[in-house]
């Protein structure tokens, strides 16, 4: 590689995010083999960056990715429980019982 | 003030996500290679415990998370840690061997008195069994007040708790005295993610393991599950051929 290697610390910073969003990916709702290769593909394609500013925005992006997936796994599980609880006098539950919400 | 000694009772369950299957014998549902979770209405009630040291305004000497199943009931209880538990305590049950809410309640008197717990907060119910009725039977045993689908929890000083409840047509405003049992509704709060990091610090915190007969219980069953079965599947719509067609269908069906 032509490339000079890139800065230590940010690249254990690097790491250690695609770990933890790797982790979050076994709960993607369309499955982890649907999430790892997006993922990967994210962080192979920032691969080149060797600016530091350039790579800590990077980094500010994933970590704006990783809130968003929290936010998008406590949405869909407090929806489905709504649904499920607290909306009895729609059609839809008061038909199909409990189990007929999202899925 | 009393420091706060807070118990958490927590259940693993099958995942919100998945469809539960009956078992072919139909005496319940299929758990073997079923992906499970911590009981949803049970991570409110690890986040309030945690917001309330968050919140600094009442200190908060302990935060113990409890747990009663198979081996496996000990990620629950990781989990709970990684979201800011100090403690856990996990008392093994054979598979199968589930205990009913009375026995759930009796047993977590029993972890309350060991613990020197003076709060309990607790889901209002598992997703599991739907039974919602641990809470208060715990109540009940103990002798102490309790504040059911609690949506708000305020501590008002001194020993005094305040609970909103949301209600048909508004909210319902509870006060009471240290120690209660208090059951947590959906809106309470938005629980926070265990994240990778935690989970591994979480590996760190103490994990005690107990069996039944430490506390004195016995999972004999007073209710026996006859039958287990799906839900009839829905009915599919009809068509019609046209606005005659529509009118003497609504007409059969008694709408007009």
């Amino acid at each position: 590689m032509a490339l000079p290697p890139p800065n230590p610390v940010l690249r254990r910073q690097v790491i250690q995010l695609y770990k933890e969003l790797l982790h979050m990916g076994k709960e993607y709702p369309q499955g982890y083999d649907y999430f790892r290769p997006r993922l990967h593909r994210a962080f192979m394609s920032k691969s080149g960056l060797r600016d530091e500013g350039e790579i800590k925005q990077a980094i500010a992006t994933a970590q704006f990715v990783q809130k968003e997936l929290q936010a998008l796994y406590y949405l869909k599980k407090y929806r489905t429980l709504k649904k499920q609880y607290y909306e009895v006098g729609e059609p839809q539950a008061a038909f199909g019982g409990v189990s007929s919400g999202l899925r | 003030m009393s420091a706060l000694r807070i118990l958490v009772p927590v259940k693993r369950v099958i995942d919100y996500a998945v469809k539960p299957r009956v078992n072919k014998a139909q005496t319940g549902v299929e758990t073997a290679g079923v992906k499970h979770s911590m009981n949803p209405f049970d991570e409110l009630s690890v986040e309030e415990s945690v917001r309330i040291r968050e919140g600094k305004k009442t200190p908060v000497e302990d935060i113990c998370v409890i747990s009663a199943g198979p081996t496996k009931a000990q990620d629950v209880l990781r989990t709970a840690m990684a979201m800011g538990a100090d403690r856990a305590i996990h008392v093994e049950t054979k598979e199968g061997e589930d205990l009913e809410p009375l026995g759930v309640a009796k047993l977590l008197k029993a972890a309350t008195e060991q613990n020197k717990s003076n709060l309990v907060i607790l889901g209002k119910q598992s997703i599991d069994d739907d039974a919602g009725q641990t809470g208060q039977m715990l109540a009940g045993l103990l002798g102490w007040a309790q504040a059911t689908q609690a949506s708000k929890i305020e501590f008002t000083g001194g020993d005094s708790v305040q609970v909103t409840r949301e209600v048909d047509g508004g909210v319902e405003t509870l006060k009471a005295k240290l120690p209660m049992v208090i059951t947590t509704d959906l809106r309470l709060n938005e629980p926070r993610y265990a994240s990778l990091p935690n989970i591994m610090k979480a590996k760190k915190k103490p994990l005690e393991k107990k069996t039944l007969a430490d506390y004195g219980i016995t999972a004999e069953k007073r209710l026996k599950t006859i039958k287990v079965t799906e839900p009839p599947p829905r009915q599919g719509g009809g068509k019609v051929e046209d606005v005659d067609g529509l009118v003497s269908k609504l007409k059969e069906l008694g709408a007009l």
